[in-house]
């Protein structure tokens, strides 16, 4: 049938296809040609030429090829103010691009503004586009990924964005624990435009070409007369190694873009589960002073040793991250003995309690690895508060419900023990390697209490170490489930999340507990 | 064998379980492929034997003791608490802490090991107190068998001039060169001008390379004797030092010998030891290519006659330079059992670790020289844990996260005495293992090897394998003209890995193209997620953008079942394999041929480094797009490297011969470092102000630690 036809004429010289129909279908080719090139040639190239890519493509890159579906191309703002109601001033789809689309198959809602338009400023229009789709993955139960490419709020429009924030705000808190939300730094953020980040699950930067910032380094010299540079006050470096704000940083937004889409794979695996790793055996050092790194344990014990680290750069006395085990996504929490000793400081506590918070939002059961000394002591800590940050770890372990498996490797410590994910927080399988020494300290500490003005202190301390630097006096009090070898502690761990799978566990019902802020 | 009719996931399963185990029982099944002589247990023996060594060595003679139902006691350092040998041995007694001074050489320590274990005899392997009469001394006081020679054959060999005379006087072809020690570098100098230049500074007291040093000028030989001595001091606390003729393109080609208490001795062939780095062995062989019959014979009864001369027993072995007429001169005798002995007992079938022990506890040979095989043909790599890209191989250290020896192949002998998980340490030799591979000709044994090392899988530390695996495939190799100067001339330039001709990129380059696909794929299937698209879309031909050095090639994929078909600069490569992404070994079958390849990492950003052909190399795969948006991202300058020097190696600091404020020129000491027993020298790169300096002498480094800045 097709071919036989012209069908070109026949449209044309239909009755019901009115030139009106026409002159709109123009209308339209035309605003879908507008809205692809966003804010002209001249101003992509300007973002090419800054080492960034524009907002098309960042999307085109992050999802599988034409899986894309994009929504509201045709949205303008709505300001007709300061000349901005001219008609060169209005862009099809305005100062961001959303839809969504699918990574690896995955479904996914992505919105990425575009710094082409107002260097991707905040008009109501814009935010109204990002609050639709945070709505409809709301619904559907599917993450949203923001790509954060904005000068800030549309000044234009004053008040209208200024609210257009406050509504994405609520979105994000409302969708906080029901869809994952990632943010993607690849430009600026600053103002107000921070908090959308802070109140995602998950924050990444792009090294070199992004900023996060509350006042830029003007405003910084007008109010406190600090020299500072942007990448020094809020770049890649500054937030994921000082204070904390991103969990992650990628070299260029290719990398960054690939790296995402690789954190959002759910693999199938072929790596035996009962696989023995006897490099285990021999990592944990004789001499309970020396150092080993956690990370070899984890590559060791996880599937194809892929480890996908959560602020691999901030607080590194503890390890948090995500892998697979015989194929199913874990969390992974480690003490690292290798900084610092592995003790828990403020930092430490408040990186691995939202770690702990978003698997067990997620359903994604949690393995702990323990090298504990205990709690970083001073007045540093004290006064910033440890007692409250500590509490958010031990908080987050408690009433964490899903799967929890915990390995003892070496110190379990005072309070620290406890609060490391034992049994005494609902640990479902809580394993001892013949390494481990759970106690409420060190032998040297102890004895100084226990044999206080006493001269013997060096038979003591044997003593002590005798009694108490063994998984024994844990294990015959049931607090630990097994002294296992090393070597086996990936089938094991395979095995219970096996039986685990199933795990139905409720706390009681509460409008929602009050964890320590 | 059973194992051939399990199913793959049991077989799988088998061989995790063997990798788990200790070493011994996976030789045992090879065992029987290198020993011909039949053990007899009748014959009465010792009851238990302590080894005073550690490492490959060391678990090489419990193997055979436990082969000859004798106890072994292990002695340790602190850090070898877990090591293979001291967990292999029925008990294991520590002797002190790391260094070695303080625990392999502290004869004290060892001394009470052996009371309080009651150890009837010692094997001191090699290195160590393998050659130190005061250690035999000392265990003859106290009745205790030193399973070696008697001291006196030690100390008439041990020391280099003595050993010369002795030679001489047994009718031994001897180097023409000056005998004599050597007290100050003027006199070295004048004893060199008298030898005539090129002449070789080396330690009275030591064996092997350490210590050894070629000089072709006054200025050299100053300098020479200089490092020799120190080195002579800090390894063997003896600095006297000889100085010979050189002789130009030589082999290295030695004799072992085996001789009783009785008068008996035998050769047991010759090892071609002549392809050596830094006067350090790396590839040795067994037979020879360059000896005829005649030749071997001759060099046989003279290392017997010598042997019988210094009333020899035990096993030992006569190392011989060996010109391209085929003249040979006698070098030195080495007292104790050689790194390289594995290759003797491949050939001869006798297992040399037995013969000593039975020597020693005073029992007659059991053979007589018409007895002595060829069989087939050995050759030995010694796989270490170094960078062959600096000089030929410079230390390196870590921790073995992933480790399997290709003992899956058949006529493979691995010794070695590390396992997954083993520390590489600044301590101790950083030797991984002894690669042996055997086989009933040169080729098939050549061949053999390229295997086993294209099998090896090794992760934690920079290992030489790409070097070795050069080695056997060179054209000059293989045809057997080679000589100790093989590296140097093969490679001016230092080495730099294989050199990819046309066809072995496209390969490469497909291979890796294949990889990126198969996990891309594999990202597409889902357990246990339900939120996927009911149609997938099937895919089969990709185009994707692959960086490889400089150079960047498109190439086109297209998919049926498990085979690649790759078009890539103009040539078309097949590629298929099971495509098993959690092994690091990844067998292909390229163009019809079977190929051995190592993904040693693979990123999300699409970098993939391959091992093929022994060599690593960085692949960067991006799909169309990918690469396209890639030329956007801004190149980033990597650190001005020029005014900074870093420590090439771990190691430990013996000397900072700079000061802030200091001007050095081009190629002016900096500092030294000490590692793995050599002395190293670290010059600046060009003429500058010292800014700041941030080591001193004693300080323990890291690779990359910054030592000193230049203004």
């Amino acid at each position: 049938f097709r071919g036989k036809l012209p069908q070109t004429s026949l449209l044309r010289d239909s009755r019901w296809y009115s030139v009106s129909h026409l002159s709109v279908k123009e209308r339209i080719d035309k605003k879908r040609k507008a809205a692809l090139i966003g804010g002209g040639q001249k101003r992509i190239d300007a973002q090419h030429k800054r080492g960034k890519l524009t907002a098309r493509e960042r999307v085109e890159l992050l999802l599988d090829p034409d899986s894309f579906v994009e929504t509201d191309m045709f949205v303008e703002h709505r300001c007709s103010d300061f000349g901005m109601e001219q008609d060169r001033n209005k862009f099809p789809g305005d100062s961001v691009v959303t839809g969504r689309g699918r990574i690896n198959g995955r479904l996914v809602y992505v919105f990425s503004q575009d710094f082409t338009v107002f260097g991707g400023s905040l008009s109501g229009a814009h935010a109204q586009k990002i609050c639709k789709i945070m709505d409809q993955a709301m619904t559907v139960g599917a993450p949203v990924i923001g790509l954060n490419d904005s000068g800030g709020a549309r000044i234009q429009e004053g008040v209208e964005s200024l609210a257009g924030y406050a509504d994405i705000f609520l979105r994000n808190v409302m969708a906080s624990g029901v869809v994952p939300q990632i943010s993607l730094i690849m430009g600026p953020c600053a103002g107000g435009a921070v908090y959308s980040p802070a109140l995602t699950d998950f924050t990444f930067m792009v090294k070199d070409t992004s900023y996060l910032f509350i006042t830029g380094p003007d405003v910084v010299k007008s109010v406190t007369n600090e020299d500072v540079t942007q990448e020094e006050l809020g770049g890649a470096k500054t937030h994921t190694s000082v204070s904390g704000v991103a969990h992650h940083a990628f070299e260029n937004d290719v990398e960054a873009l690939l790296n995402l889409r690789e954190f959002f794979n759910f693999l199938e695996c072929h790596d035996p589960s009962d696989r023995l790793v006897p490099s285990l055996d021999t990592i944990v050092p004789f001499e309970s002073t020396k150092a080993y790194d956690m990370l070899d344990i984890i590559q060791a014990i996880v599937d194809e040793r892929e480890f996908f680290e959560i602020m691999p750069n901030y607080a590194k006395n503890i390890v948090v991250g995500f892998a697979r085990m015989n194929g199913r996504t874990v969390g992974i929490v480690g003490n690292q003995p290798k900084v610092a000793s592995g003790c828990l400081d403020i930092n430490s506590s408040v990186k691995g309690a939202r770690f702990v918070r978003f698997c067990d939002a997620f359903n994604i059961p949690i393995i702990t690895f323990v090298d504990v000394p205990g709690f970083l002591p001073g007045t540093a800590q004290e006064y910033g508060g440890i007692i409250r940050h500590g509490a958010k770890l031990l908080f987050a372990f408690a009433e964490a419900t899903v799967p929890k498996i915990t390995i003892i490797t070496r110190k379990a410590y005072g309070g620290a023990y406890d609060v490391m994910s034992s049994k005494h927080l609902r640990g479902d399988v809580n394993y001892a390697w013949p390494s481990a020494e759970v106690a409420v300290m060190g032998a040297k500490g102890a004895v100084q209490i226990i044999f206080r003005g006493k001269d013997n202190q060096a038979e003591a301390e044997a003593e002590y170490v005798e009694k108490f630097a063994n998984p024994f006096p844990a294990a015959v009090r049931g607090f630990v489930d097994d002294i296992i070898e090393p070597s086996t502690t990936r089938r094991k761990i395979c095995r219970d999340l096996d039986v685990l799978a199933s795990k139905k566990q409720v706390n009681p019902w509460k409008k929602h507990a009050n964890i320590p802020l | 064998m059973a194992a051939h009719s399990l199913s793959p996931s049991l077989y799988r399963l088998l061989f995790a379980v063997k990798y788990a185990s200790l070493h011994s029982r996976c030789c045992a099944v090879h065992k029987k492929a290198q020993y011909s002589t039949i053990y007899n247990p009748s014959e009465k023996t010792f009851e238990k034997i302590l080894i005073a060594n550690r490492g490959e060595i060391a678990c090489r003679v419990i193997k055979t003791c436990k082969k000859m139902g004798i106890k072994t006691v292990a002695v340790h350092s602190d850090v070898d608490s877990s090591a293979v040998h001291a967990k292999m041995a029925d008990e294991a007694v520590c002797v002190g802490p790391a260094p070695t001074s303080k625990s392999y050489l502290n004869m004290d320590a060892i001394m009470d090991a052996i009371r309080t274990t009651g150890a009837q005899a010692v094997h001191p392997g090699y290195g160590f107190l393998s050659e130190n009469k005061e250690f035999a001394k000392r265990l003859a006081a106290e009745g205790v068998t030193f399973i070696g020679p008697d001291t006196h054959a030690i100390q008439a060999m041990g020391d280099k001039i003595e050993s010369k005379l002795i030679a001489k006087a047994a009718k031994v072809n001897t180097i023409p060169g000056f005998d004599g020690v050597v007290k100050t570098a003027e006199e070295a100098v004048k004893i060199a001008q008298d030898i005539g230049y090129p002449v070789m500074i080396k330690a009275s007291a030591g064996g092997g390379g350490k210590g050894m040093r070629i000089a072709w000028n006054d200025e050299e030989t100053r300098e020479g004797f200089r490092f020799s001595s120190q080195e002579a001091a800090s390894s063997f606390g003896d600095d006297r030092l000889l100085i010979e003729k050189y002789i130009d393109n030589p082999r290295h080609i030695e004799i072992q010998v085996l001789a009783d208490k009785h008068g008996n001795a035998l050769w047991l062939n010759e090892r071609e030891c002549s392809i050596q780095r830094r006067n350090q062995k790396v590839v040795e062989e067994a037979p020879s290519t360059f000896l005829d019959s005649v030749t071997r014979q001759a060099m046989g009864e003279q290392a017997v006659q010598l042997a019988k001369a210094v009333q020899y027993s035990s096993a030992g072995t006569v190392e011989f330079l060996v010109d391209s007429k085929k003249n040979f001169y006698f070098l030195e005798m080495n007292t104790r059992l050689q790194v390289e002995h594995p290759i003797t007992e491949c050939i001869t079938g006798l297992d040399l670790v037995e013969q000593m022990i039975r020597v020693a506890k005073g029992y007659r040979l059991q053979h007589k020289q018409e007895d002595i095989p060829i069989n087939g043909w050995a050759i030995e790599s010694r796989v270490y844990a170094e960078d062959p890209y600096k000089s030929f191989g410079l230390p390196s250290i870590g921790r073995l996260s992933q480790y399997h020896e290709p003992l899956n192949l058949s006529n493979v002998r691995v010794d070695s005495g590390i396992q997954e998980g083993s520390d590489i340490s600044i301590y101790y030799d950083p030797m991984i293992s002894k690669l042996v591979t055997y086989g009933a000709t040169r080729s098939e044994a050549l061949a053999r090897m390229e295997d086993a090392l294209d099998n090896y899988v090794i992760r934690g530390v920079t290992h030489n394998i790409p070097l070795l695996r050069e080695i056997i495939t060179h054209p000059r190799f293989i045809s057997g003209d080679i000589s100790t100067n093989f590296l140097p001339e093969v490679y001016p330039d230092g080495f730099k890995g294989h050199q990819l001709e046309a066809d072995t990129r496209r390969e490469l380059l497909a291979s890796a193209a294949a990889l990126y696909i198969t996990a891309q794929l594999r990202s597409q299937r889902f357990l246990g997620e339900l939120r996927v698209s009911s149609s997938p879309v099937e895919c089969n031909h990709w185009e994707l953008c692959v960086e490889l050095g400089e150079q960047r090639h498109v190439l086109e994929i297209t998919k049926s079942g498990n085979v690649y078909t790759v078009e890539v600069d103009g040539g078309e490569v097949e590629v298929s394999g099971q495509w098993d992404l959690a092994s690091p070994l990844l067998p292909l079958t390229i163009n019809s041929t079977h190929k051995m390849l190592q993904c040693l990492s693979r990123d999300a950003s699409g970098n993939i480094v391959l091992q093929y052909l022994g060599t690593s190399f960085q692949v960067r795969v991006l799909s169309k797009l990918a690469a396209e948006l890639n030329s956007y991202m801004p190149e980033k300058v990597p650190e001005d490297t020029s005014s900074i020097l870093r420590s090439p190696m771990p190691g430990t600091m013996v000397a900072v011969s700079v000061k802030p404020g200091d001007t050095v020129a081009e190629g002016q000491e900096i500092c030294v470092i000490e590692a793995m027993k050599m002395q190293n020298s670290l010059t600046a790169v060009k003429q500058a102000k010292v800014k700041s300096v941030h080591c001193k002498p004693g300080d323990t480094v890291g690779e990359g630690d910054l030592l000193v800045e230049l203004e």
